[in-house]
């Protein structure tokens, strides 16, 4: 990233509310993730410590350290989509895009990208769609009163091929 | 056209741009314009056709093929029928001048007729889904801002707050702590420096009630907040939101935006000399930041750890200055209690729960959606009379309220009313107004799981009771959900959960265990069935 882009994103947050985790958004919502020389960057033009902006990164979750796929599906893990089977939505991708989920990481919150880098797979707390769930967001998209049968369709809209990814 | 985000995920958007483009191409004298949410979910997307001297017809289920046949019917002066869900024939905004539309169209049900819609009442949602939320000329239009004005001109700060005392509103937030003597704790303060925040983090799993408030009527939250800050006397406002809702962000932008064009942001507002500046932030997906000291601590660009109270926000709040915060709904309730006083209010509602609550009924519920109700509904009237019971006529078990602070209630006590003392007392609580709807395929236990691996993932760390307390209670449940728990893990679990609600440092902790308790008093068969041996 050029300085003069980060220039532009922190020359947006004049008033000092709000300030460090706006800017932190932007550059996540720009680049899919923080980069470090940029958390680096920013440590010195924010004057607080590098190890600060790690702890930001890592106690929020809109924020990832490492790149995202391509396309971000997002499977929402609400009250009302649990209830209407969100759990089995992410079976179905995990066995579409044949990624898994390790041990480490099986409870609660996942984050996962298929190996061309095409997709990655994550969940979020609760879109507030509820009225249609369940609901999966495909990078800005929401999808409503999803179910396991739809999902193909929804994917091939974002590039994804069946014979390329099908796991067996 | 309805276009909050369910309608716009709907199909609301295709249907807009099918109906901009058909508009253009025939050259019909048809304004379209965005309105936001009516909240009647289920049936979106919606589309309003208002006909001068015509009842304003509210179409459902609108798909793009549909476009052809409104807009031949729109031409003739009329609507097509097979998509008309009812029509309004008048309107009170409250704080205006009644709407009349028109009469006519006999065939078409009311708005009255609806039962999804008779048993509410509007006085939160009175503008949302009729008027366009990025256009502050609607808003003034409807009687916007004129409950600011009043305040401005006619009321002294302290007037304003024993308005809001008299009125008996209580936090909609969840803790339902009376508002008017909340902002009296950061008015007494001295200090040159004062704060007042609009939480509109949301954060409760189930519920998006706010989310429709800023989408639908982001001017109702910016008015309450200028008379809040003129009664409390603070000159600076924050709002914080949630960075999952990027519409209600930019619609509450807009709305700063056009007030400030129109001097109802900034300097000597109406030339009464009061002036007050306002800047949003956004959350970055921290359930905990919906407790105000961990709220400031995330404004202040720190990680969003609650800290304990005393000292309060009151005292030292954002930047140790004394900051008064204040749930979305609580803030759009305020220019109608100006505008209509304290007695209005304060008559609508049950004994010490005055005025309407908005809840998010959603779930296993034939009809899903937005509604507000007075409080002391019962629940059985959202449930059935609203909602019409369960999907397929299946039969609900349980509904849960108030998030994953809250508890799940079983149907045999859907006769208890909705407020905050009778919520309570069955084991739950108010919360922000989610209400999740449990019907006979809905495991209790994997409910309780489900909550307590959201607040385990979502617990801050910081103490440890709800550190390393819900971790346990989590290997507890998933033990009975493997089926290799006896009686003594159930014994452990409760007592665990006892002592987590003791001694946790905030409400995250301190109610975190309701789930997991009100199934264990509830449904404790379907616990006993788990257990080794049971089967």
């Amino acid at each position: 990233m050029d300085a003069a882009r980060l220039n532009e994103i922190v020359g947006r947050y004049p008033a000092r509310e709000g300030k460090i985790l706006g800017i932190l958004e932007q550059v996540q919502r720009e680049f899919g993730y923080l980069p470090k020389n940029i958390l680096k960057d920013l440590a010195t033009r924010l004057e607080v410590p590098l190890s600060e902006l790690y702890s930001l990164a890592t106690f929020y979750s809109f924020f990832t350290l490492a790149p995202l796929g391509e396309h971000v599906v997002t499977v929402c893990m609400g009250t009302a989509c649990h209830v209407k089977g969100a759990p089995e939505l992410v079976d179905t991708l995990k066995r579409l895009l044949n990624v898994e989920v390790d041990e480490a990481t099986k409870d609660g919150k996942f984050l996962l990208t298929t190996e061309d880098n095409h997709f990655t797979i994550t969940s979020a707390r609760c879109f507030g769609a509820c009225s249609m769930a369940p609901v999966l967001r495909v990078d800005n998209k929401i999808f409503g009163y999803v179910t396991p049968n739809r999902i193909p369709a929804i994917l091939k809209r974002f590039g994804w091929e069946e014979r390329d990814h099908q796991a067996t | 056209m309805g276009l909050a985000t369910c309608g716009i995920a709907a199909g609301g958007d295709r249907v807009y741009t099918a109906l901009e483009a058909a508009i253009r191409e025939r050259g019909l004298d048809v304004r379209l314009a965005k309105v936001g949410c009516i909240g009647y979910c289920r049936e979106e997307p919606l589309v309003n056709i208002q006909i001068p001297g015509k009842p304003l017809v509210i179409l459902h289920r609108v798909t793009e093929e549909d476009t052809a046949a409104i807009l031949d019917a729109v031409a003739d002066g009329d609507v097509p029928r097979e998509k008309a869900l009812c029509q309004i024939d008048t309107w009170d905004p409250l704080v205006g001048d009644p709407l009349t539309f028109g009469i006519g169209f006999k065939d078409i049900p009311r708005y009255e007729e609806i039962p999804y819609f008779a048993p509410q009442k509007k006085i939160v949602l009175r503008d949302a889904g009729l008027t366009n939320p990025e256009d502050i000329e609607e808003y003034i239009a409807v009687g916007g801002y004129r409950a600011l004005h009043k305040a401005l001109t006619q009321m002294t700060p302290e007037a304003v707050i024993d308005e809001v005392i008299a009125s008996g509103l209580r936090g909609r937030g969840g803790a339902g702590f009376p508002t008017g003597m909340k902002w009296n704790f950061t008015k007494k303060e001295k200090s040159l420096q004062k704060y007042i925040i609009c939480n509109a983090d949301e954060g409760d799993p189930g519920a998006y009630m706010n989310r429709n408030e800023m989408e639908s009527d982001p001017h109702m939250i910016l008015e309450g907040m200028l008379i809040g800050a003129y009664a409390i006397g603070a000159r600076e406002g924050i709002i914080y939101v949630r960075s999952e809702y990027p519409l209600a962000i930019e619609r509450l932008t807009k709305a700063m935006d056009e007030a400030r064009a129109h001097g109802l942001l900034g300097k000597d507002i109406f030339g009464s000399g009061f002036s007050f500046e306002l800047t949003l932030a956004e959350g970055a997906g921290a359930f905990v930041c919906g407790e105000e000291t961990a709220l400031i601590a995330s404004i202040e660009g720190k990680t969003g750890r609650p800290r304990p109270r005393p000292p309060f926000p009151a005292q030292k709040g954002l930047w140790g200055m004394p900051t008064n915060i204040n749930n979305v709904e609580t803030w759009t309730n305020i220019p109608v209690i100006i505008q209509k006083g304290g007695g209005w209010f304060a008559g609508i509602g049950a004994e010490k729960n005055s005025g309407t609550k908005v809840y998010s009924l959603v779930g296993e519920v034939d009809r899903v959606g937005l509604v507000e109700v007075p409080l002391g509904t019962p629940i059985q009237t959202l449930v059935y009379d609203i909602g019409n019971g369960g999907i397929d006529g299946r039969e609900i078990k349980a509904v849960q309220t108030g998030g994953p602070s809250g508890g799940c209630i079983p149907a045999s006590l859907f006769d208890t009313p909705m407020d905050y003392e009778h919520l309570t007392a069955v084991g739950s609580i108010m919360g922000s107004g989610g209400v999740v709807v449990m019907d006979e395929t809905t495991s209790m236990v994997d409910t309780a799981r489900f909550f307590i691996g959201f607040t385990n993932e979502e617990s801050c760390g910081k103490c440890v009771p709800c550190r390393e307390g819900l971790k346990h209670m989590l290997m507890i449940l998933d033990k009975i959900l493997s089926g290799k728990a006896t009686q003594s893990d159930l014994d452990l679990l409760k007592e665990l959960s006892g002592i987590i609600k003791k001694t946790s440092l905030c409400g995250l902790g301190q109610t975190a265990p309701n789930p997991v308790l009100t199934t264990l008093k509830y449904f404790k068969n379907e616990y006993d069935a788990y257990l080794k041996g049971a089967k």
